[in-house]
């Protein structure tokens, strides 16, 4: 029960800086899918750099786990490409989706229904992707840094710099 | 399009961020959407067929019912809500401006078309194991070598299709 009312308070605060920073529209996720507008990389980059820092700063202090989902390269390369092509029609991803049924984008609704129905196909076709798809290139849980065998922080201060330097040539280019 | 209102989405991103932060730290979560899709799709079912449900593997490994991330998901509708009332930007809207630039006033095309994609999106996201959100901002935070690459792939995919649907000519408004 706390849980569930934990999950109910992250969503609100969530929910709300996602309206805030106007990236649950259908005209900022299509824009940035044409090159126009980079509202929504700006936000995800910019939550990925902050929750980056601050987790693995408490990661080396014993006070967090990570919890990561493996690299199954079938799975993650023709799902995402999958995902991707649907998105890019509905314009919504799944958080956003409802989101945007909060601030009035009714169109969301036709989005959450057909994304309803592709969890019942999925979940009729998992036993044969299990035996196919998700078998193809499987590495297990495992993170960049564990991957090239060096400190996390290796990795985490040049990722920074270079969000800054595209952040500051998306300003530059105004998108 | 209100855009007034809004804040710069990197003080809202990074502020978005600290909520990342707060709910592994105190709860241990990380932020996720899609799952719970496949969790109402399963409740749906249920209501139906519950013993076929039962004997689902898909719904053996996610098991339908309401969780952690099923009430996010529903806060993130009520955060978005209480953010635009706030700010004057609530606003029912059956077709985005962008569409209705490339297409005029076609609400059936667009429903077509949202419902397809979401069916798409959902069957790729789930064999992905994961969305924007649990890949891109979850995954991507921890510098999972899985995350990038899903990551990547959704905007390929996305530049093919949202450049294709608005290509030059082709469709009639």
């Amino acid at each position: 029960m706390t849980m569930l009312f934990y999950g109910l308070l992250t969503g609100i605060f969530f929910g709300f800086f996602l309206q805030k920073g106007r990236v649950l529209r259908y005209d900022k996720q299509i824009g940035a899918l044409r090159l126009l507008d980079m509202t929504i990389v700006k936000f995800m980059l910019s939550h990925i750099v902050v929750a980056m820092i601050g987790v693995y700063f408490l990661y080396d202090m014993g006070l967090v786990k990570l919890s990561l989902k493996p690299l199954i390269l079938g799975g993650v390369i023709l799902g995402g490409l999958l995902f991707g092509i649907g998105w890019g029609l509905l314009g919504y991803c799944p958080g956003t989706s409802l989101g945007a049924i909060g601030e009035g984008r009714i169109d969301a609704v036709w989005g959450i229904l057909g994304m309803l129905v592709g969890a019942g196909i999925y979940a009729e076709a998992f036993p044969y992707m299990q035996k196919t798809v998700l078998t193809w290139g499987n590495y297990g849980k495992i993170t960049i840094p564990q991957l090239l065998g060096i400190n996390h922080w290796l990795i985490i201060i040049p990722f920074v710099i270079l969000v800054l330097m595209l952040f500051r040539y998306f300003e530059r280019k105004g998108l | 399009m209100n855009d007034k209102n809004g804040w710069n989405p990197y003080l809202a991103g990074a502020l978005s961020g600290f909520v990342s932060i707060g709910s592994v730290f105190f709860v241990g979560k990380y932020l996720g959407a899609s799952t719970s899709f496949v969790k109402t799709t399963g409740m749906i079912e249920q209501m139906f067929s519950a013993d076929r449900v039962s004997k689902m593997p898909y719904f053996m490994k996610e098991i339908p019912a309401i969780d952690w991330q099923w009430m996010f998901v529903l806060g993130i509708a009520i955060g978005a809500f209480i953010a635009a009332r706030m700010s004057g930007d609530f606003k029912m809207q059956v077709l985005p401006d962008m569409w209705v630039e490339k297409f005029g006033k076609d609400k059936q095309r667009r429903a077509i078309i949202a419902f397809v994609g979401g069916i798409i999106a959902m069957f790729g996201v789930r064999l992905a194991d994961g969305c924007p959100s649990g890949h891109g901002l979850s995954g991507g935070l921890q510098l999972s070598a899985s995350s990038y690459i899903a990551l990547v792939c959704f905007f390929i995919g996305g530049l093919i299709s949202a450049n294709y649907l608005y290509r030059k000519g082709g469709v009639k408004k």
